[in-house]
């Protein structure tokens, strides 16, 4: 049996799963039975495309099954890149599944979780499997409608209803352009097998345009600016697994969409393409943190985060298709090679925060900062796995977002060799935006972390918790491990996308393992290297060293007392800082440009009984901007529309009559 | 016997920053207090601070959890592996590829990171008021660092510092406008890095426009002295990276003997000085601004590293 | 180009640029005015600088007007007339200065691009200084639109006019640099005294400097 053949029965077994799922919604068992089978399901097909990664180089097994269109079937290949993208999902499938183990007894509805829980799963892994169009689609929309149910698992919210159709619209509206894409790319022929279409000589301005339908397409479901509105309403009203899933994994399945078109299906890359990707991906990073920045809800927090993360990708993308539109194979591995590690990384911190905030939701119940805090005393594990996250997530060494990042910035330090002006100078100006995404980053997790389990309690549901249980714990305890591992030997990872990169770019970055101290070096040693290893050796070394020299020979005694505070404590831990005044002075600074803030004090005048008050108003400039009025064409036109509910019979029929007569007219004169 | 010979090489080196480091905070509080005609402490003040320190007992606040203690270590730990590869007397340590001029950078930011998180921990406002305050300033203060390592990334061909002094002190630099400008902002991040005057005073406590000292508040004993340690450390650890990247006289090269070393560190000591001497004069001479003039203050600094990248390409079409 | 002249040019003519970005930062009236002394004393050595290179003794004599009058008495002047006229001190700026110094980044990244793309051929210190030029050209215009206060916007004319300069003598043999700009100056000493007008005018209803005089009278009692 191919290894192809296995995830195929992997993702039958997991619609079986589904099914599985429906039937015993109302057995208490269910939730073990449906979870416990997902995580086997997930752990093989991780296995086995993990195998493949590491083994078959060029081998790209392909199926054709007789379902679908009769003339077309439906099409399966197994490359390199479906591999390394099935790894990422399957991965987090597996570890998603580990954790709803323990999470998902906390449901109140089950029902409504858990058969789609693995539809959701099967469809990723489908997306990934395609191999012509129709399948593409239909298995895209398949797992958008999957993760819709499950977004709409607790519909009784009204913020999650709205959520929810916020979703369904924006989800059809990217399936609408994908369908086009691909429409364009097929031809007047219909080839809508990969093959033939990776065959075919695209023209200039239709592959330009496939490229903008696209961005719609897969922006929408990736999160890219301006089509990112959806992104932090629906992922975070899920189940905590399921946002985890969405975030982590789902929002990769659409780069890959992106990646297998443009860089294996339409043909040479022109120039601008890069230009373009490039500019939205620093504006999707910017925007997304700084948002993510002034959310107080944690869940939102990390929702937003997942956007500035999509940002940096397609920055890397964007550089890799600059490079590789101008014949620069090493450089345009380097920026793919980046752009890769960061999916990889980012699905791995991103689930490690989501199920972080999902055990601090279900040991507490709130998802709103302002009313946690002092987590860190009474769920250790949580705090400290979460605190992992929140390193590496904010591109610091020794973890693995640090190594990715830096990857990008040296693919960015290539970049006065490309022959454009336009490239050359927005390519440092968008570097500028990684390096003040990076920073606003590591800002926005100082108060995640520092908000939620640092200080004191601020309410009482935030004091009285305990730890969660084992499985949620252990998924956890992985993903963080897994964060430290490929934060210290980055040169694994890089070396295990190579035969990706190959296959896209044509080149590939010098193998890295054969580098003595398992160190990484991008182009040569003299130019950059890094060492994750050495690094975290250090650090953890004379760290150690340090606090045994100043135990053993200076003091070791520890008095416990009330808190300084400069002399005058404060009892009530509402006086400490808050998420909203921890922002206050980056609100302030970046705030009034990019949201047009503006706070108020009211102060009454001494003798004045009133209370003061403080309001600050803020606005999605991307929301105002682009959708209300959007919105408002369509509810006019709507309006418009309305008076064709009212007429005769006559009159439809003289429509329908002069619709024919027009389609036959346009036929006559077309051809 | 060349490993052993450059292993301990790397080994002078650490031992060398860190014994240093004090010693360069008790030069600029000398030389600011002779500028302000007062006596000043002795230049080994700062030793015998941190040797109190150290034998005192801690005292913690009660609700303190383990990040707080561990942190200062780790704050520690990191800045001096960040302080170990910089080329300080000599270039081409054996152990400088294990982090490129970014690393150091981000190096720098995990341990701010730590301590932001550390000055949050106790729950306290003035702890927040440190935290929220630093993270602003390092939202500004790291894309200008990093936009003037993408400047001299571009003028030497390499983010390897040892690779980019090597190159600052060969003849085909010369003059040139993105490095000058590049210069101006890096001494202005440093500044604002280091909590120096104008942005923050290290000299304060109880004041309402503190930022690192307001982090530290709760801290004592032991863990405050390796945080003053680490503060003290960064502060050597910026003058050395600007003078190796803009001085780079005298800078031993590898495998050169001892004479080459001894004369690569009597010229370090040297330059020390004269920085550490500037820095006085520089703070003596302007006041504190306002925390909202701060940002403002940065901002110029990120649009200088960003005017520096952009004429570095003019520079390249020669 | 061989070595440190170009260099030195090279040098003097982007610091012209920092300088101008440094009078974007200004939010005093006195500080600005030293800022621009010190913009038109780099604009006298980038001059000179010329001069000498090119062997070109005419332009020591714009050096000389630009050093005189721009370096020395206009600032003095104008220090004089906002002590008299007690014009508030600090500058009213349209925009904060974060935006202003981000739009004055990309104006000099449009004129580096506009420059190189249109003089491919030409030669290598001429198009810097060209690039350079049109730079600090763009950014006294910018000073000017982001500015109210009238002192601050002749200072910004001012800065675009020193950029004109630097253009004339950046292009090698120009016989006409040194009427253009004894020609430029007197026509800012009247714009200079134009926008007095016009501000006096706008405070006392009259351009009569008689209006001053009772104003001081005023005051003195």
């Amino acid at each position: 049996m191919t290894s192809l053949s296995v995830i195929l029965s992997c993702i039958v077994m997991f619609l079986v799963t589904g099914g599985l799922g429906i039937l015993m919604s109302r057995s208490h068992r269910a939730t073990p039975a449906i979870y416990g089978l997902s995580l086997l399901l997930s752990a093989i097909a991780f296995v086995i495309s993990l195998m493949h990664l590491a083994t078959s180089f060029v081998d790209a097994p392909t199926v054709i099954l007789p379902i679908g269109l009769p003339w077309l079937g439906a099409h399966f290949r197994l490359d390199a890149l479906s591999a390394f993208f099935l790894l990422v999902a399957n991965l987090g499938g597996t570890l998603a599944s580990l954790y709803g183990l323990g999470y998902g007894r906390h449901e109140h509805a089950p029902h409504r979780v858990l058969p789609f829980f693995p539809a959701f799963i099967a469809g990723m892994n489908l997306v990934l499997l395609a191999d012509d169009a129709f399948t593409f689609l239909i298995s895209w929309e398949f797992m958008s409608l999957a993760s819709w149910a499950l977004v709409m698992s607790h519909h009784r919210d009204a913020g999650n209803r709205r959520a929810g159709y916020l979703y369904i619209v924006m989800a059809s509206f990217g399936t609408l352009a994908l369908l086009l894409a691909f429409g364009l790319l097929a031809g007047p022929e219909g080839a809508y097998g990969f093959a033939a279409i990776r065959a075919a000589e695209h023209a200039p301005l239709t592959a330009g345009l496939v490229l903008i339908l696209l961005l719609l397409g897969a922006g929408s479901k990736a999160g890219l600016v301006p089509l990112h509105v959806w992104l932090p309403l629906a992922h975070p009203a899920a189940p905590s697994h399921v946002s985890a899933l969405m975030s982590g994994v789902m929002t990769k399945i659409a780069i890959y969409g992106f990646i297998r078109v443009t860089f294996d299906l339409l043909g040479a890359p022109m120039w601008w393409w890069g230009l373009v990707v490039l500019l939205l991906g620093g504006a999707t990073a910017a925007l997304g943190i700084l948002h993510a920045l002034m959310e107080r809800d944690l869940k939102r927090l990390l929702a937003y985060s997942t956007i500035e993360n999509i940002g940096v990708i397609f920055v890397s993308l964007g550089l890799a298709l600059a490079f590789k539109a101008n014949g620069m194979g090493l450089a345009s591995a380097l920026a793919l090679t980046a752009a890769l590690f960061h999916i990889f990384n980012h699905s791995l911190f991103k689930s490690l925060l989501f199920f972080g905030a999902g055990a601090v939701l279900t040991a507490t119940g709130e998802r709103d900062m302002e009313k946690l805090g002092g987590l860190i005393h009474r769920m250790p594990v949580t705090s400290f796995t979460f605190l992992v996250g929140c390193v590496a997530i904010s591109a610091l060494p020794p973890f693995n977002g640090f190594a990715s990042e830096w990857l990008a910035f040296q693919a960015i330090l290539q970049s006065p060799n490309l022959p454009q002006w336009a490239l050359t100078i927005a390519v440092p100006a968008v570097g500028g935006l990684l390096a003040l995404s990076a920073a606003l980053a590591a800002a926005c997790f100082i108060k995640a972390f520092g908000i939620t389990f640092l200080g004191r309690p601020r309410t009482p549901a935030a004091s009285d918790v305990s730890e969660v249980d084992r499985f949620s714990l252990g998924a956890m305890g992985v993903l963080a491990g897994l964060c430290l591992l490929a934060g210290i030997l980055p040169g694994i990872v890089i070396d295990g996308v190579a035969s990706v990169v190959l296959s896209l770019v044509g080149d590939r970055m010098p193998v890295q393992m054969d580098i003595p101290w398992l160190s990484i070096v991008p182009i040569a040693e003299s130019r950059s290297s890094y060492n994750g290893l050495l690094v975290f050796l250090f650090i953890a070394f004379s760290a150690s060293a340090t606090i045994y020299i100043v135990h053993r020979y200076a003091s070791r005694t520890l008095r416990r007392s009330a808190a300084w505070d400069c002399g005058f404590p404060e009892g009530s831990p509402l006086t400490q800082y808050t998420a909203g005044s921890f922002a206050q002075p980056v609100r302030r600074v970046f705030g009034t440009l990019a949201m047009r803030v503006r706070e108020r004090v009211d102060m009454p005048a001494p003798g004045d009984l009133r209370p003061a008050t403080f309001s600050v108003e803020q606005h999605d400039l991307v929301w105002e901007g682009l959708y209300v009025p959007i919105a408002g064409a369509v509810g006019f036109a709507a309006e418009k529309l309305n008076r064709l509910q009212f007429l005769s019979i006559r009159r439809y029929l003289s429509l329908v009559f002069l619709a024919l007569v027009f389609l036959l007219l346009v036929l006559a004169l077309w051809s | 016997m060349v490993l052993i010979s450059a292993l301990f090489v790397q080994a002078f080196q650490m031992a060398l920053v860190v014994l240093l480091a004090p010693l360069l905070t008790g030069l600029i509080r000398k030389v600011k207090a002779r500028l302000l005609r007062r006596q000043g402490p002795s230049l080994i003040q700062p030793y015998r601070d941190l040797l109190r320190l150290l034998r005192k007992e801690a005292v913690v606040a009660e609700n303190a959890s383990w990040l707080f203690r561990v942190a200062p270590y780790l704050i520690f730990a990191t800045t001096w592996v960040a302080a170990a590869v910089i080329p300080t007397f000599a270039t081409g340590l054996i152990f400088s590829w294990t982090a490129d001029l970014i690393a150091i950078v981000a190096l720098l930011g995990s341990a701010r990171f730590l301590l932001a998180l550390a000055g949050m921990d106790v729950g306290t406002s003035f702890g927040g008021i440190g935290s929220s305050r630093e993270a602003m300033i390092a939202t500004l203060a790291e894309p200008s660092m990093l936009l003037i390592i993408f400047t001299l990334a571009l003028v030497a061909g390499s983010t390897q510092l040892s690779t980019i002094a090597g190159f600052m002190s060969s003849p085909e630099v010369g003059l040139r406008v993105s490095l000058a400008i590049a210069l101006v902002a890096l001494v202005m991040v440093a500044i604002a890095e280091n909590a120096r005057i104008p942005v923050d005073n290290p000299a304060t406590h109880l004041e309402l426009t503190m930022v690192h000292e307001a982090m530290v508040l709760e801290y004592s004993g032991r863990h405050l002295a390796m945080i003053e340690l680490a503060a003290s450390l960064k502060l050597l650890l910026y003058i050395s990276l600007i003078v190796c990247i803009f001085v780079p006289w005298k800078l031993a090269a590898p495998e050169t003997g001892p004479t080459a070393y001894l004369a690569g560190l009597v010229v370090y000591l040297t330059k020390l000085i004269v920085g550490g001497a500037l820095l006085a004069l520089f703070e003596t001479s302007i006041a504190k601004m306002r925390v909202f003039r701060v940002p403002e203050f940065l901002g110029a600094a990120l649009m200088l590293a960003l005017l520096a990248t952009l004429l570095r390409f003019v520079s390249r079409s020669l | 180009m061989n070595g440190p002249v170009f260099d030195i040019a090279h040098m003097l003519a982007g610091g012209l640029v920092l300088v101008s970005m440094m009078m974007l930062y200004q939010d005093r009236l006195y500080a600005l005015l030293n800022v621009f002394a010190l913009h038109s004393l780099v604009l006298t050595l980038s001059v000179a600088w010329q001069a000498l290179i090119q062997d070109a003794p005419h332009l020591y004599v714009t050096a000389a007007i630009a050093l005189i009058f721009k370096a020395i008495v206009i600032p003095v002047a104008l220090h004089r007339m906002i002590r008299q006229l007690g014009i508030h001190r600090e500058i009213e700026t349209v925009v904060g200065v974060g935006p202003t110094m981000l739009a004055g980044i990309g104006l000099v990244a449009l004129s580096i691009v506009v420059m190189l793309r249109v003089t491919p051929e030409a030669d290598p210190l001429a198009r810097e200084d060209l690039a350079f030029a049109l730079s600090v050209l763009l950014l006294g215009l910018l000073i000017m639109v982001t500015r109210r206060n009238a002192v601050s916007q002749v200072v910004g004319f001012m800065s675009l006019e020193n950029g004109l300069v630097l253009a004339a003598t950046g292009a090698k043999g120009m016989p006409l640099v040194v009427e253009i700009s004894v020609a430029f100056s007197i026509l800012i000493a009247f714009i200079v005294i134009g926008v007095f007008l016009f501000r006096i005018r706008e405070r006392f209803d009259t351009v009569d400097v008689r209006a001053l005089d009772d104003f001081r009278g005023r005051r003195r009692k």
